[in-house]
């Protein structure tokens, strides 16, 4: 047991900064723990989402000394506490309140992707025949919890705010899940290449590293896209990078 | 009222997990106007975290399941205080809701025909459970999220309703505020959807989310409806003990089901000695035979560690008791001994359970294809709820219909595993129909600015009685951690009248200090002013589980009495119903129990 000094970042879309506080850290806990502890002790008010607790509703993103995690699934233990922890909100969205920010913009792009379509069905009953080897590629996909880490570390969004022009890891991930399911037959590539921005992806894996699920986005779910895309259009994808670079 | 923003539903649904969505896209299929409210973000209700699998009598792994034996399982296991009708209905219709979710893209892991594959799971006569590893929620959640946002709903993410809106006898609205801005809803609505879950964080070990307050059950009981079987609630024998911070935490049955064994500190697999005499003939009797059915024999009978939860949670609470617990005061559950009889059992358990072995590996440093678990009891599920109809399920309240775990009904006094996430299919997209049938019988009705003004105000009561002087008084959260310490130690797994009628006087004490609670800040995304309004449905619904909990004199399934240790008789015919006097009061009695129909009686007869 000790107590250790927390910076939480306190403040709305006006402005706002680190405050300090100071709990008492025990055996096992994570960061998420210390915040409630903090929020129960000496900041009522203090804005968090969460709701699991086990690192499966994706509710709890934060950036804690600087890199996107899940403040459930991560433990205390794992930080030099004698130099104290920060926990901040996601940078790449608007701040609503305190560790609360506004992801509704990714509400709004899931919107637009093609949904789900099936073929006929296979069986009378109206089932379908699906092999195990066919479902284990797409399940990886549908781990996803929708954290938005991958969102918030991806410089395209972050950095160069493209929000209007590239749907973000996130949802390339969704549309791979999509185009790779077995049974579905609607195909988003002239989308993907027009619309959702795939080419400014430049492979640079941050989303993978940060993703709670360890979903290979960049390897499984953006590459192979980017080859559909080249196949669909004979447009090499080198090109699309040069556009980028520009 | 200025800054009140106005929403016309014909539908309005209150929960955005299964049931509720489910409820959603079924209304909308009918051509009425949907409107959904959720206290989260879509996409984070309970729902997410089941874990198991839902339970549906496909019969694709044992082709002798059919719904009747579905039915006899799911009245067995509620010990025959379930809604017969509504547990015909679910075991009926599961299978096609099951197909139809895998139409909407849900992925399931398949058997080697290519057909969904599905396990075995605590008091199910045949492996019934489709699944997909033990994130089965997530699949489910996410397949109604991505449809239904097709469909014409309007959603109110992080929106929480504060109390439902009548005239004369109907339910004709609600009121709301958002979480962001603390901003003031009125939701009108010709039939209104409860599909809000339980109410587990009423104790202290549980896997249930802040969300979990009983706020449907609350909304619904001060709006006239009745609810039952608030007694009856599920203790899940294997939540996580240590560390501190993730007690409660869930440990799926998915891991007993794959043949986890439970043992004591003596290295004892104590289940075998102790199995409960309705079980006797379709349990194993050795471990050999045990392993055997998880592996899919089908001519063995069940491990006794996959009996239902109520039995497996008290036997682990003797061992504890015995002092023959784990170190942290749990037991063992011990996955990683099946290398004994499968080759790669490393990857099979990591492929089979993996979201179970991320959680150990990430929160309590340990690798469960190595070395066991330790485990304990921790409030998992409410049994009791809303009381509804079992074919429309609307409330004794018209225009009010409840789906889910909020309602009452299907489960009896106890719940199997995997009836949960089938229940929100079958009884959502029911719920969805008959309030959309519902809907187009009536018109909006005005409601007066005078009762929403009131409204406001007693909601921005904590936040108004803030000033400098509150700071000594004891916050929400204080108020919060007393009720579920004295819930928990009270009212738990182990109940008798005293310590219930112990619990009453604290609820009482309680309910006066809420009253003078208050909250800093303002009404901008606010947690302690939102668990200060949330307390008040947390002491009603504790209060009308001990209440429950002393009249019903007998232990029956979840409700275990050491003053009356065994069955009565007499409460094998009744469910205990709670309403609200006109003076505010607690009204408690006894109903017979809905009568089973001949047919029914035949197939229970034939299939236990
Ligand atoms: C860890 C865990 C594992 C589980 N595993 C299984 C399993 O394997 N199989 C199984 O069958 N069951 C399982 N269960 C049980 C099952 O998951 C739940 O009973 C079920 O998901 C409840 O669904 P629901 O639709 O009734 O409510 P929920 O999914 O909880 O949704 C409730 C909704 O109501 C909203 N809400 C609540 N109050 C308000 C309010 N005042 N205003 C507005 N909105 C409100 C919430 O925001 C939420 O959207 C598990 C439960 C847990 C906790
Ligand atoms: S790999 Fe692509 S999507 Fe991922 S962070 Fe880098 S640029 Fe963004
Ligand atoms: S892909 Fe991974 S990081 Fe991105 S939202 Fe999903 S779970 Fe989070
Ligand atoms: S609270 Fe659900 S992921 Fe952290």
């Amino acid at each position: 047991m000790a107590k250790t000094q927390f910076k939480i970042w306190r403040g709305d879309k006006e402005g706002g900064d680190f405050e300090d506080y100071t709990t008492e850290v025990t055996e096992g806990m994570v960061v998420l723990d210390a915040v409630h502890q903090i929020q129960a002790e000496s900041a009522n008010d203090l804005a968090v989402r969460w709701n699991c607790k086990a690192g499966k509703c994706g509710s709890c993103s934060a950036e804690i000394n600087g890199r996107p995690r899940l403040m459930c699934m991560t433990r205390l233990s794992d930080f030099p506490l004698d130099e104290g922890v920060a926990i901040e909100p996601m940078r790449t969205f608007k701040i609503e309140k305190d560790l609360v920010t506004d992801v509704s913009w990714n509400y709004k792009v899931k919107e637009k992707i093609p949904k789900f379509s099936p073929r006929p069905a296979d069986n009378a009953d109206g089932t379908w025949k699906i092999d195990s080897v066919d479902t284990d590629r797409v399940q990886e996909f549908r781990k996803c919890v929708e954290c938005y880490l991958c969102q918030d570390v991806c410089h395209v969004l972050r950095e160069h705010d493209l929000h209007d022009e590239f749907i973000g890891p996130r949802f390339l991930v969704h549309i791979a899940g999509l185009d790779m399911h077995p049974i579905d037959i609607e195909t988003r590539t002239k989308q993907l290449k027009e619309e959702y921005g795939i080419g400014y992806c430049n492979i640079t894996k941050c989303c993978t590293t940060v993703c709670p699920e360890n979903i290979k986005i960049t390897d499984n779910a953006i590459i192979p896209l980017k080859e559909r895309v080249a196949d669909d259009f004979y447009d090499p994808i080198k090109k699309l990078m040069k556009i980028f670079k520009k | 009222m200025s800054d009140l923003q106005k929403q016309q539903y014909d539908v309005l649904i209150i929960g955005a997990g299964g049931a509720g969505l489910s409820a959603a896209i079924k209304a909308s299929a009918a051509g009425v106007k949907v409107g959904l409210i959720c206290k989260s973000l879509l996409g984070k209700a309970h729902t997410v975290m089941a874990e198991g699998g839902v339970a549906a009598a496909l019969g694709n792994v044992d082709e002798r399941d059919s719904w009747e034996v579905h039915f006899a399982d799911t009245m067995r296991g509620g010990q025959y205080l379930n809604n017969p009708r509504m547990a015909e209905l679910h075991a009926q219709e599961a299978p096609d809701r099951v197909r139809e979710l895998e139409g909407w893209g849900a992925l399931f892991d398949r058997t080697d025909e290519g057909k969904i594959l599905q396990r075995n799971f605590g008091g199910h006569r045949y492996p019934r459970l489709a699944h997909v590893g033990d994130r089965t929620g997530l699949e489910m959640l996410r397949t109604l999220q991505d449809h239904g946002i097709h469909q014409g709903i309007q959603f109110h993410m992080e929106c929480t309703v504060f109390r439902l809106l009548k005239d004369g006898d109907r339910v004709v609205g609600a009121f709301a505020y958002d979480r962001e801005k603390g901003r003031f809803s009125l939701y009108q609505a010709k039939a209104v959807i409860m599909a809000t879950g339980g109410f587990g964080r009423a104790f202290r070990v549980t896997s249930n989310s802040w969300e979990y307050t009983g706020d449907g059950h609350t909304l619904a009981y001060d709006a006239g409806a009745e609810l039952m079987d608030m007694e009856f609630i599920q203790f899940h024998p294997t939540g996580m003990v240590w560390p501190p911070s993730v007690r409660g935490i869930l440990v799926t049955e998915g891991v007993r089901g794959e043949g986890g064994i439970l043992k004591n500190s003596d290295g004892k697999r104590f289940m075998f000695d102790d199995i409960p005499d309705l079980y006797v003939n379709s349990t194993a009797d050795n471990e050999d035979e045990g392993w055997r059915y998880t592996q899919g024999d089908r001519d063995a009978r069940r491990p006794p560690e996959l009996l239902t939860r109520d039995h497996v949670a008290r036997c682990i609470v003797n061992q504890i008791k015995a002092g023959k617990g784990s170190p942290h005061g749990g037991v063992f559950l011990d996955i990683a001994w099946i290398k004994e009889h499968i080759p790669n059992a490393e990857a099979h358990i990591k492929k089979k359970l993996p979201s179970m072995y991320h959680q150990f590996k990430e929160l309590a440093g340990i690798d469960i294809t190595k070395e066991p678990m330790e485990v304990g009891p921790t409030t998992h599920y409410a049994m009791g709820g809303i009381r509804v109809d079992g074919d429309t399920q609307m409330s004794t309240v018209p225009g009010l219909f409840a789906a889910g775990e909020c309602a009452a009904g299907l489960h009896g006094a106890n719940r199997l595993g995997g009836n949960s996430l089938s229940d929100l299919l079958v009884f959502g997209n029911r719920a969805g129909d008959h309030a959309a049938r519902h809907a187009k019988q009536f018109d909006h009705v005005a409601i007066s600015d005078a009762a929403l003004e009131n409204l406001k105000k007693e909601a921005l009561a904590p936040l108004d009685r803030f000033d400098d002087s509150s700071s000594d008084a004891p916050g929400p959260y204080q108020i919060q951690y007393e009720l579920q310490d004295f819930m928990q130690d009270l009212v738990g797994i182990v109940r008798v009248e005293e310590e219930m009628k112990d619990a009453l006087g604290k609820i009482g004490t309680l309910k006066e200090r809420v009253k003078e609670v208050a909250a800093c800040g303002n009404r901008q995304y606010n947690p302690g002013w939102h668990t200060a309004l949330d307390l008040h449905n947390l002491l009603t619904v504790a209060e009308a589980a001990t209440r429950a909990g002393i009249e019903r004199k007998e232990s029956r399934g979840a409700h275990f009495r050491d003053d009356y240790p065994e069955k009565s008789e007499a409460f094998a015919k009744v469910n205990i119903v709670i309403s609200k006097e006109h003076d505010g009061g607690m009204n408690i009695r006894q109903i017979p129990v809905k009568p089973q129909t001949d047919k029914q009686k035949t197939i229970i007869e034939e299939n236990v």
